[in-house]
C-alpha cells in the first residue's frame, strides 16, 4: 500500500528537508553551470554571448514591468508617509518622514518591492516559457542538437533578470520617494514637503543606494535562477507548467525575502 | 519456419553506424529495456516498431545519448557514448539529426531561423551562405516560402517537414525518427514518408524510425525490428515481416503476437495476454479489502 500517507511525523520532517536539500543542491548547480558560461562568453571567444537575446529578454521582462513598479512603489512612498505622520507628529518631528522615507526606500523597499513585483511578472512567464518548451521536445531538441540549454536559455534570461533589476530599482527608489512627497503636498501639510528634498539628500549616503543595488541585482539572480530551474524540471504537459508558475512565485518570494534578511544581518554587521 | 533471430545485412561488411549491446535501462522497479541489442548499417532504413510502452522510446533517446543506460552500451560511428562527457557527445550530435514527434521547433524563431541555427551555431559559414543553405534545406522538404513564417502559423505536417529540414541542416550521416506520422492524416503521412526515402537515397544517410504505424513502416522499412516488453522479439528484412503479416496463423505464440501486431487484429495472442494478467485476482483483492 502507500507508504507516503502512513509515514510518522519525523520521517515527514526528514523527507521534508531531503527535498529541500535537493531543490537547493539543483539550484547550485544550475547557478555553476550559468556562471561558468558567462565566464566563457566574457573570457574567451570560443563562446559568445548572445546581445540580442539578452535585450530581447529585458525587453520582455522589464519593459512590461515597468508601470506597475512604478505605480506600485509610488503607493508604497504614500503609505509610508501616511503611516509615520500621527506617531511623529506627536514630538513634532514630521520633517523626518523623508529621512526614513529615503533611507527605507533606498536601502530596502525599492527592491524588495520591485523584485517580488518582478518575480510574478518576469519569473512567472521564463518559467512558464521554458515548461512549454520542455513539454514540446524543444529542450531535448536543443540539447540533441549539441546546443546547451543553459547556455541559450538560462544565460540570456539570468543577465537580463539582473540588468532589469538594477535600471528598474533606481526608478523604483524615486518613485516612493515621490509618494511621500505627493502624500506630504496634498494631505500632510509644510512640515513634511518644505525641507523634504533637501532633507532626504542630507541623510542619504552613497552606501544607502549601492547597497540597495547590490541586493537588486541578487535578487534579479534568484528570481531568474529559480524560474529557469522549475521551467527546466516541468514533467508531465500542462497541468507541470501551471504548477512551475505557481511555485517559480512562491519560492521566489522566500528566497528574495530571506536574502533581504542575510544582507540586513551583514550590513548591520559590518556597518554599511 | 521463417528466419528470425539473426540473419544477413544488407551491407554485411559494412561497420555499423549505430549499435546498441545488451542494453539494460530500469525505471524504478519497472524494467523498459530488458537487454536490446541492434545495428544500424550506412544508408539503410531500420524501423523499430512495437506497442505503446514497449520501450521504442526510450531505446531511441539511449540512441542520441539522452539517456544513459543500467546495463549494456550504445556505440555511435564505432564510439562508445555511454560514458562519455558532453563536449565529447556534443561532437557526435552534429553528425547526426532527429525530427521529433512534434517536430520540436523552437517556437520563438521563424521557420527558416529554426533551419539556420546548428548552421549559425556549428559552422563558420557567413550570412549569406546559410541564407542559400536554409533555402536549400528547405526547399529539399517543399517549404521554402514558409521561411518567413512562425512555428505556431504552420500545419502539423509542415512543422515536421520544417522539423526534417532543420535535422539535415548539417548532413548528417544518421537521422532519427520519432513516430514521424503520428497526429498526421493519411496523405500528409505517406507524403512524409516519401521525403524520408527520398532524403535517405540522396543522401545516402542511414535512418532510425520509431514508429507504430505499420502502413508507413512497410512502405519505408528495409529493415525492421520488433521489440515487446523490453526485449527485440523479431529482426528481420521487411519481406520478412510482409510474410508473417500475410501468412496464416501459425499456433507459435510469438509469430502469432507479431502477426496480431502487424495486421492490427483486435483478437489474437496480445489481447489474451493482457486478458490474462490477473484479472480475477484483481477484483477478488478489490472485494476483500487489499487483504489477498
Amino acid at each position: 500500500m502507500d507508504h507516503g500517507s502512513r509515514r510518522n511525523p519525523v520521517e515527514a520532517i526528514g523527507a521534508k528537508v531531503l527535498g529541500n536539500l535537493t531543490y537547493i543542491g539543483g539550484l547550485s548547480l544550475l547557478l555553476v553551470k550559468t556562471m561558468r558560461w558567462i565566464g566563457l562568453g566574457l573570457f574567451t571567444k570560443k563562446v559568445r554571448l548572445d546581445g540580442v537575446a539578452v535585450s530581447t529578454q529585458m525587453i520582455r521582462v522589464g519593459i512590461k514591468s515597468l508601470g506597475v513598479v512604478m505605480l506600485v512603489q509610488g503607493f508604497i512612498g504614500m503609505i509610508l508617509a501616511l503611516q509615520m505622520e500621527p506617531p511623529l507628529a506627536l514630538y513634532s518631528q514630521q520633517g523626518q518622514i523623508s529621512s526614513i522615507i529615503g533611507i527605507a526606500g533606498f536601502r530596502m523597499l525599492g527592491p524588495i518591492i520591485t523584485a517580488v513585483v518582478l518575480s510574478g511578472f518576469a519569473g512567472a512567464s521564463i518559467a512558464a516559457e521554458i515548461g512549454t518548451m520542455v513539454v514540446a521536445e524543444e529542450i531535448e531538441a536543443m540539447e540533441a542538437m549539441a546546443l546547451n540549454p543553459v547556455r541559450f536559455l538560462v544565460v540570456p534570461r539570468v543577465l537580463a533578470t539582473i540588468l532589469m533589476m538594477l535600471l528598474l530599482t533606481p526608478i523604483a527608489d524615486l518613485m516612493i520617494a515621490a509618494g511621500g512627497y505627493f502624500i506630504g503636498k496634498i494631505a500632510l501639510g509644510p512640515e513634511v514637503y518644505r525641507e523634504y528634498w533637501k532633507s532626504m539628500r542630507d541623510i542619504l549616503k552613497y552606501r544607502d543606494f549601492y547597497t540597495g543595488m547590490i541586493q537588486a541585482g541578487v535578487f534579479g539572480l534568484l528570481i531568474s535562477l529559480i524560474a529557469c530551474f522549475e521551467g527546466l524540471k516541468v514533467r508531465g504537459g500542462a497541468e507541470g507548467v501551471g504548477n512551475a508558475t505557481t511555485m517559480t512565485v512562491v519560492y521566489s518570494i522566500v528566497a528574495i525575502i530571506a536574502a533581504a534578511g542575510v544582507f540586513t544581518v551583514v550590513f548591520y554587521v559590518f556597518k554599511l | 519456419m521463417i528466419q528470425t533471430q539473426k540473419n544477413d545485412n544488407p551491407i554485411p561488411s559494412a561497420m555499423p553506424v549505430a549499435r546498441m549491446v545488451d542494453l539494460v535501462k530500469r525505471f524504478g522497479d519497472h524494467t523498459v529495456l530488458d537487454g536490446v541489442s541492434l545495428e544500424v548499417y550506412p544508408g539503410e532504413m531500420l524501423v523499430v516498431m512495437g506497442g505503446s510502452g514497449c520501450g521504442k522510446s526510450t531505446c531511441l533517446r539511449h540512441m542520441i545519448g539522452s539517456m544513459s543506460p543500467d546495463e549494456g552500451h550504445v556505440e555511435l560511428f564505432g564510439k562508445d557514448i555511454t560514458d562519455m562527457d558532453d563536449p565529447e557527445l556534443d561532437t557526435l550530435r552534429k553528425r547526426f539529426g532527429i525530427l521529433f514527434q512534434s517536430g520540436a521547433l523552437f517556437n520563438s524563431m521563424t521557420v527558416g531561423e529554426n533551419v539556420a541555427l546548428p548552421l549559425q551555431e556549428h559552422t563558420d559559414l557567413d550570412e549569406e551562405t546559410i541564407d542559400i543553405m536554409v533555402k536549400i534545406k528547405l526547399e529539399q522538404v517543399g517549404l521554402r516560402e514558409a521561411v518567413d513564417l512562425m512555428p505556431a502559423e504552420i500545419s502539423g505536417g509542415m512543422k515536421k517537414r520544417a522539423g526534417l529540414a532543420r535535422a539535415v541542416a548539417l548532413d548528417p550521416e544518421i537521422l532519427f525518427y520519432d513516430e514521424p506520422s503520428a497526429g498526421l492524416d493519411p496523405v500528409t503521412s505517406a507524403e512524409i514518408d516519401h521525403l524520408m526515402m527520398d532524403l535517405s537515397q540522396k543522401l545516402g544517410v542511414a535512418s532510425v524510425v520509431v514508429t507504430h504505424e505499420m502502413d508507413s513502416a512497410f512502405r519505408i522499412a528495409d529493415r525492421m525490428v520488433m521489440l515487446d516488453k523490453g526485449r527485440v522479439l523479431m529482426e528481420g528484412r521487411r519481406e520478412e515481416f510482409e510474410a508473417i503479416r500475410d501468412g496464416e496463423p501459425t499456433g507459435d505464440d510469438r509469430i502469432d503476437l507479431i502477426r496480431q501486431f502487424l495486421r492490427g487484429d483486435s483478437q489474437g495472442p496480445i489481447t489474451q495476454r493482457r486478458q490474462a494478467s490477473g484479472y480475477e485476482e484483481d477484483i477478488l483483492n478489490a472485494a476483500l479489502g487489499g487483504k489477498l
